[in-house]
């Protein structure tokens, strides 16, 4: 009995080094969206390329999206622009923009000298819609099924990885309960 | 001159760099603390280990105007605390509701301090019980002992 005592700080240790090794490798500014499950909030936005026209959440209606919020001062945006591009037209999925605290003429100018991804683009410049949906830093992704629910969020640059190990299996699920 | 100077120099780039204060204006003074309270209370998304009273980012400066805008329009701190947790997370509160996914965050202390107190319990048990368990000494061995208390007595 009190040899098996001895082994207490070795089991100590192995729990602990468990733990800690769990903790190697996530990122702790990522945080898990509020709004998972919850249907986009309702909003009253114009068009970037039309300010006549007034966007509200029935643009998720029908087809699952991804919701992109960008802006022209954020550098990774920039970074993740080509793979956006890529993903709408290599592969045909409906994203949606948000174009977020941002200028509208130097967006029109970022969308025409580097490639529109957006089957259309929510113009917010007060950061009102981002604001109901807890977006904390640009760029943000997120997964709208067709019901207009979101499904999940993804906080920095999309890339053909991040697509691949989060994003697309998410799309996949939601597209085949439709 | 020049080391003042060079302080002065020192001390104005920093307060540069400090959060500016939005001004907003209050009815009374109870209502200032308030929200400096709320403010306080609550956890930056973006700058992680940051009060959003204390953090610059863009973001902050966003909460802050929320908070402003729900006190001027009369709701109570839960009511406030709860719609932005309802778009942030739980992650803004600093203080985690207890729930069945922070339950150990809040139990881990008192058990610790249960073991703690379960461990000093059996020590000093244990102690008491080996001191009950000692044998009185038998007679002689009392008058021997007296002896060679008094003979040292007598040497000194």
């Amino acid at each position: 009995m009190k040899r098996l005592l001895l082994f207490i700080p070795l089991l100590v240790v192995v729990i602990l080094g468990v733990v800690l090794f769990a903790g190697i490798g996530k990122d702790p500014t990522a945080l898990e969206s509020a709004l998972i499950g919850k249907s986009v909030p309702e909003f009253s936005l114009p068009e970037l390329q039309n300010p006549d026209r007034t966007l509200d959440p029935s643009v998720f209606r029908g087809k699952v999206s991804l919701l992109n919020v960008w802006g022209t001062w954020c550098p990774s945006c920039r970074e993740e622009h080509d793979d956006l591009v890529w993903l709408a037209e290599d592969k045909g999925i409906r994203i949606v923009g948000l174009n977020y605290k941002d200028d509208r003429d130097l967006a029109l100018q970022w969308l025409e000298r580097l490639g529109d991804p957006y089957e259309v683009t929510i113009f917010d410049p007060e950061g009102s819609l981002g604001f109901d949906l807890g977006v904390y830093g640009a760029p943000e992704t997120y997964v709208i099924d067709g019901q207009g629910t979101v499904r999940y969020r993804h906080v920095g640059v999309v890339n053909e990885k991040v697509w691949r190990e989060h994003l697309e299996p998410v799309v996949q699920r939601y597209r085949e309960g439709n | 001159m020049r080391p003042a100077a060079l302080i002065m120099g020192f001390l104005l780039a920093f307060s540069a760099m400090a959060a500016t204060p939005d001004i907003y204006n209050f009815d009374s003074r109870a209502e200032e603390i308030r929200f400096q309270n709320l403010t306080s209370e609550l956890r930056c998304p973006k700058c992680q280990n940051q009060n959003i009273a204390d953090s610059n980012a863009p973001i902050s400066r966003d909460m802050r105007e929320a908070v402003y805008r729900m006190m001027k329009g009369g709701a109570d701190n839960e009511e406030i605390i709860g719609a932005l947790e309802s778009r942030f997370g739980e992650f803004i509160r600093y203080k985690p509701k207890v729930n069945e996914r922070t339950i150990w965050l809040w139990a881990t202390p008192a058990i610790v301090v249960l073991i703690g107190l379960l461990v000093v319990i059996g020590i000093v048990l244990r102690s008491r019980a080996s001191a009950a368990g000692a044998r009185p000494l038998s007679e002689d061995e009392q008058r021997r002992a007296e002896q060679i208390l008094s003979a040292r007595d007598n040497d000194a």
